[in-house]
């Protein structure tokens, strides 16, 4: 009676776009393109779950895309010029950027800070950083990077399931239940609903608040990794806006921008909704592949709309009291 | 207990608390002890320092003097956690849970039972559900808190505290949103930890309550310890004196007669007025001058009339004329356009914008109601703002001081004061003395009376039967969402309002001096 809940109606406008662009063009129905969707988008979904965490804790974090552009260039410069082993460089630059966002968290905490200005400061910093490293492309040859390309899940149809891909799906999958199912998932819940409240009811707000951006920057970095698998290269300016991308995933997937409510399986979709206008523009071809971003901030309006309006209702005393009463 | 040679340290010790924000001494020197097993009572007027207390306590605030011992140790508590884990559990005054969270997690936040780091959902509400039986709530608890009423939120809010207080239950004003009946279901567990050994800090303006429930009390007044009492040998007027720290003029006294109901005329009338499944649809007429009570439980559709009447909620049958000439009242700015004005019962969570002056507070209504383009002069909000600060007595009397650094008793006063500086003709308080202290609580009713000899009408739900006898020309009796009875004159006293309530004489033992 109080209508869809934002997620579903999320779903709704996937199926009937995904519908739609298979209509037009019926090869777009094929596990091939979907193969290839969730691989294009692996990077996005990933910093996209963190983002989720973050902006329920009533929070943001403009600093993942440039978290991401500072990983490519440190593993590539790691494994290409310092001879550093992969793995080891990604360990290292995971626990790096785990460190970068716990220090923002800390930040917000301890000085009550605003998000915005903590994390603009952040995006500043790594995007700087990774200029300092390098201010080109560094491409890297190295054969783990060939292997994990190579590796893939044949799906019937043809379509292949990339390595990265399936990295996207178990941290989505592990993002779902780590929100829903842990006592963590709950005070992100809390303290999107009211952080000096949280703290009253005996929250540790500081130290939730240290791991969410530590969790979201981890995210990034993985997110960065990946991207680097994706193009095999390092480069300093990649990724960029990456952190508006992910922020529009969130909203369109369902997620309160004043935090408190939301679902990691909205933002995957959110994901996919981008994923596919991508798609289909590439399918016709002809139009410049800058209407997924108008397509993007029309369907952004459109949620925050049809938020506001859900919220509106929510808010009605009426409806409170009406089923309230003992 | 009696006995003073008792070696074994008290529960909590507080020994000379101070505490300051910038230029205001909240606090000075205070002491405070609470033994095992009592109820002990923390009383003072609005603004004395009560709840600034209770934070410093339990860490919200940090202190900056004196020592807390409880059992004997000296702890330090730097956050609620903390103090939790120490064994302090508490209700703060501003009720402290989380609308978008489920029933069930609120009770359980930070403690739900967990087995492989996954939280046992279906124990937890089993849990939930358990332990808001002895509360005599049978709600669903997976929906949002949100979804429920204030009353609920705040038996939610108890029943949390209660099931983790190990040693120490400090409640903050906790029946200030609930019924008779409610409290008499808190007043049985409180005295069942006690009993269990649990030393309890209570809270309240309701003196009655006070004298029901408390084994000791403590007076403060302006951030300074008056003294602690044994409650059995401390008249009221005593206490009222302690905490006034001057004697209260009587004001109780039964309502003028002077009221005779001589040809009043009607400010506004509904006629069959109603909402399905809100309100069944009712007759209503409201005079100049005159003061309407509405009495009845929690739920029996009270507050759902007043919203009615404002504006607030849109009929979906009836008739409603404003001075003879029929209205829709679609919203709340009708109802304001209409010279309607409503304080209503969560004003204390829905009606206060914190970070705004009391001045700003207080001209908020009255500014909207003339439009952007007719702006109050500096010097009229001014006037205006002195005027109510002084009429209402608002503490600190500093009209710069943003309203949500007042104490909650004087924010209250701050919005009673924004409908009235509108000078309305009809105005509807839902319970407009809760969390009031004693001396405006006097205040408030004399002004009251003032107010509706002026011309304006006045429509007023109050839980407190005595004092809606106090001031009313007629009282209404809701049960079940529905106008059962309605009575006048001579006809209004407490038994025959509990009479109405009950109807089947269940709640009659209720009647209470
Ligand atoms: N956060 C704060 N910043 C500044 N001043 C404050 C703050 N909290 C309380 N005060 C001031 O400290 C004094 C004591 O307030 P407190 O809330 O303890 O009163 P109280 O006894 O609980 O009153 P009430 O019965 O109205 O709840 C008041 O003068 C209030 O204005
Ligand atoms: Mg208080």
């Amino acid at each position: 009676m109080k209508g869809l809940p934002p997620v579903l109606i999320t779903a709704i406008v996937l199926v009937a776009g995904f519908a739609a662009c298979a209509v037009q063009f019926p090869n777009i129905a094929s596990t091939r393109v979907v193969g290839n969707l969730l691989t294009d988008n692996a990077f996005l979904g990933i910093v996209a779950t963190g983002m989720t965490f973050v902006i329920i804790s009533g929070g943001i974090d403009l600093s993942v895309g440039s978290v991401i552009g500072f990983t490519t260039v440190f593993v590539a410069l790691a494994i290409e010029r310092w001879g550093i082993p992969p793995l080891v460089a990604f360990v290292a630059v995971l626990a790096l950027s785990a460190a970068f966002g716990a220090a923002m968290g800390a930040i917000i905490h301890v000085f009550d800070l605003p998000p915005f200005i903590v994390t603009l400061a952040g995006m500043f910093l790594a995007r700087g950083a990774s200029f300092l490293l390098s201010t080109e492309s560094v491409p890297i040859t190295a054969p783990v990077y060939s292997t994990v390309s190579d590796f893939a899940l044949r799906m019937p149809g043809g379509g292949r399931l990339t390595a990265i891909a399936i990295i996207m799906l178990a941290i989505v999958i592990g993002g779902v239940l780590l929100l829903r199912l842990t006592r963590f998932g709950a005070n992100v819940y809390a303290l999107g609903g009211g952080r000096a409240t949280a703290s009253l009811m005996g929250v540790a707000v500081g130290k939730m608040t240290v791991k969410i951006y530590m969790l979201s920057s981890l995210l990034a970095g993985l997110a960065g990794i990946v991207f680097s698998f994706y193009t095999s290269a390092g480069y300093s300016l990649s990724a960029v806006g990456v952190e508006l991308d992910s922020i529009a995933a969130v909203v369109i997937g369902g997620t309160l921008l004043t935090g408190g409510q939301g679902s990691v399986i909205g933002t995957f979709l959110g994901v996919l909704i981008q994923g596919m206008i991508q798609t289909y523009i590439n399918f016709d071809g002809t139009l410049s592949s800058w209407w997924t971003k108008i397509a993007t901030g029309v369907l952004l309006f459109a949620f925050i709309a049809l938020q506001q309006g859900l919220v509106a209702l929510a808010r009605r005393p009426a409806a409170k009291r009406a089923g309230a009463v003992s | 207990m009696e006995n003073s040679l008792d070696p074994a340290p008290p529960l909590l010790e507080v020994r000379g608390i101070s505490k300051s924000f910038g230029a205001v001494r909240a606090l000075q020197e205070v002491d405070f002890t609470l033994r095992a097993g009592e109820i002990h009572a923390l009383l003072g007027e609005n603004g004395a320092g009560k709840s600034t207390l209770i934070k410093v306590v339990t860490g919200v605030f940090p202190r900056d003097a004196g020592v807390v011992r409880l059992g004997g140790e000296e702890v330090a508590p730097r956050s609620a956690k903390a103090a939790l884990q120490a064994g302090i559990a508490t209700v703060y005054q501003e009720v402290n849970l989380l609308p978008n969270l489920s029933v069930a997690q609120n009770l359980f936040l930070d403690r739900q039972p967990m087995r492989f780091g996954i939280v046992r959902e279906g124990e937890m509400r089993r849990r939930a559900n358990a332990l808001l039986t002895e509360f005599g709530l049978d709600i669903d608890v997976a929906a949002p808190l949100g979804n429920y009423s204030v009353a609920i939120q705040h038996v939610t809010a108890i029943a949390r505290a209660v099931d983790l207080s190990a040693r120490v239950l400090i409640l903050d004003e906790p029946t200030a949103s609930l019924d008779r009946h409610e409290v008499e279901i808190l007043f049985g567990i409180m005295r069942q930890l006690a009993r269990r050994g649990i030393g309890i800090v209570f809270v309240s303006h309701f003196l009655d309550q006070v004298y029901e429930i408390s084994d000791r009390i403590t007076v403060l007044r302006n951030g300074r310890l008056v003294g602690e009492r044994e409650t059995a040998s401390l008249p009221r007027l005593e206490l009222i004196r302690m905490m006034l720290g001057r004697e209260l003029a009587e004001t109780t006294s039964a309502r003028a007669a002077a009221s005779e109901p001589k040809a009043r005329e009607i400010c506004a009338s509904f006629e069959n007025y109603g909402k399905a499944g809100y309100v069944a649809p009712f007759n209503l007429e409201l005079r100049h001058g005159e003061v309407v009570g509405l009495a009845g439980l929690l739920g029996s559709g009270r507050t759902e009339t007043a919203r009615l009447v404002f504006g607030a909620e849109r009929a979906d049958g009836g008739q409603a004329r404003v001075e003879g000439t029929s209205v829709r009242l679609q919203s709340p700015r009708d109802g304001v356009r209409h010279g309607f004005g409503y304080c209503p019962e969560e004003r204390k969570t829905d009606g206060i914008v914190a970070e705004l002056t009391v001045r700003e507070n207080i001209v908020l209504a009255l500014q909207a109601k003339r439009g952007l383009h007719r702006p109050l002069s500096r010097r009229e909000q001014d006037e205006l703002a002195a005027r109510y600060v002084k009429m209402l007595d608002i503490r600190p009397p500093d009209p710069e001081r943003p309203v949500g650094l007042l104490s909650g008793g004087n924010q209250q006063k701050v919005l009673l004061a924004r409908w009235l500086a509108t000078a309305p003709r009809l105005l509807v308080l839902d319970e407009p003395t809760r969390g009031i202290d004693v001396g405006a609580h006097a205040e408030i009713i004399r002004l009251i009376r003032e107010l509706c000899d002026d011309g304006l009408a006045l429509l007023v739900i109050s839980s407190e039967l005595d004092e809606i006898v106090t001031y009313s020309d007629r009282v209404i009796v809701l049960r079940d969402r529905a106008h059962v009875e309605e009575l006048a004159g001579e006809a209004i006293d407490v038994t025959n309002i509990l009479a109405a309530i009950a109807a089947d004489g269940a709640a009659m033992q209720e009647a209470r001096a």
